[in-house]
């Protein structure tokens, strides 16, 4: 099922002339990327990227835009505002796990822990932070977590994805490593990557809608889908965590989902996040 | 309790924009409730009515074609910074509401 990463990126023509040994390394595989996007979509300003689609279809912007005039993940917000400074019945409140929310602290996850030798993202850190403390863990993927994760995405807009692979730490390596083969390896019935769509069709039609490129994912997450939103009730349905849809997206080409903060998913959280790093945070996005 | 409507009105060269969001399930009456099979009941916005002082500007007879929390625009004449615009709404169930902002 794995396919070696080598193989498989030159086959879908990635970096046609891009040097693959295996010392090449996330700094060169961000360049890489960075540059493939930026020649695919040309006079797409890098920043741009963050916002996606948005970024390369001057229709769904113009609907984007007036949908931003009042956005729909207003009410969620408030609710994910309460929740982070909710106290618990230790008189704590998930606000002191984060002290610094308020400036801004996104951009940070997720990271690599050396002492534990994992990537931690938010979601979990909320739920770590919720254990604790003695209370119960929310829900993962959707919900009460997602509106928080939304509301410290929120306070830091603006602010540029800083993702850390620490250079002399073979663990964090293999863990980005790990991120990087699942986004190009084939998977499903289907048989598609990620890299299939987001990457090599990026900016092309699947049936009616349109295909966003990789390059700024996450920046927007955890993301408001009015997809999702008509689904449910209340004013925290549309809110999905990037785990929630990536198991969406390995359903859709028909493959099993893993489970949320499983390791395969943090590891493609990690390699996929790195992979916009300097981009800005504009978080929660609204997507279809 | 809160609208169920956020509206805005801006008047530029004599002709005023609206731009509303109004919270509505909008049920169309066919999709089943997973748990017990049953249809969910339709129950959507069937009239949508826009008013600049007192007078009728905008109507909208609407379905269940309609998605849920819909968006609004629409443009009239003639209207003036301060003057104040209405939209109200009604539905199959009898239910409505009403909003009324001042032209910026």
């Amino acid at each position: 099922m794995k396919s070696k990463t080598i193989i498989l990126a030159a086959a879908v023509g990635l970096v046609a002339g891009a040097p693959l040994a295996a010392q090449a390394g996330p700094k060169e595989d961000l360049k890489a990327f960075r540059e493939y996007f930026m020649k695919r979509f040309p006079g797409v300003p890098l920043d741009e990227f963050a916002n996606g689609v948005y970024a390369i279809d001057a229709g769904m912007r113009s609907e984007w835009e007036q949908m931003e005039e009042f956005p729909p993940y207003e009410l969620g917000l408030d609710v994910g505002k309460a929740e982070f400074y909710k106290k618990f019945k230790n008189g704590k409140s998930i606000a002191d796990c984060f002290p610094n929310a308020e400036k801004g602290i996104k951009q940070n996850y997720p990271y690599w822990d050396p002492k534990r030798k994992e990537v931690v993202t938010l979601e979990l850190a909320i739920n770590e932070c919720r254990k604790a403390n003695g209370e119960k863990p929310y829900k993962w993927k959707t919900g009460k977590l997602a509106a928080v994760s939304a509301y410290i995405g929120y306070l830091s807009r603006g602010k540029r994805i800083n993702v850390v692979v620490p250079e002399n730490d073979p663990d964090a390596l293999a863990w980005y490593e790990r991120g990087k083969r699942f986004f190009y390896a084939k998977r499903g019935q289907l048989n598609f990557s990620c890299a299939d769509c987001h990457v090599v069709n990026a900016g092309r039609r699947i049936r009616a809608n349109l295909l966003s490129p990789a390059l700024g994912h996450l920046t927007h997450f955890p993301v408001y889908r009015k997809k999702w939103e008509a689904k449910g009730t209340g004013p925290l349905a549309g809110f999905g965590t990037p785990h929630r849809r990536y198991g969406g997206c390995n359903k859709q080409v028909r493959a099993k989902p893993f489970k949320a903060q499983s390791v395969e998913y943090r590891s493609l959280e990690y390699f996929h996040t790195y992979m916009s790093n300097g981009l800005p945070v504009n978080a929660p996005g609204v997507r279809q | 309790m809160a609208s169920t409507i956020k509206m805005r009105a801006t008047e530029r060269n004599g002709v005023v924009v609206v731009k509303a969001l109004m919270s509505h399930p909008m049920e169309t009456g066919q999709r089943k409730d997973k748990k017990t099979g049953k249809k969910i009941p339709a129950h959507y916005i069937t009239e949508v009515v826009g008013e600049h002082e007192g007078k009728r500007v905008m109507t909208a007879y609407w379905g269940p074609a309609i998605s849920k929390n819909p968006y609004i625009s629409f443009k009239f004449k003639g209207g003036k910074k301060g003057e104040k615009v209405r939209l109200s709404w009604k539905d199959n169930k009898g239910q409505s509401d009403s909003m009324e902002v001042a032209i910026r």
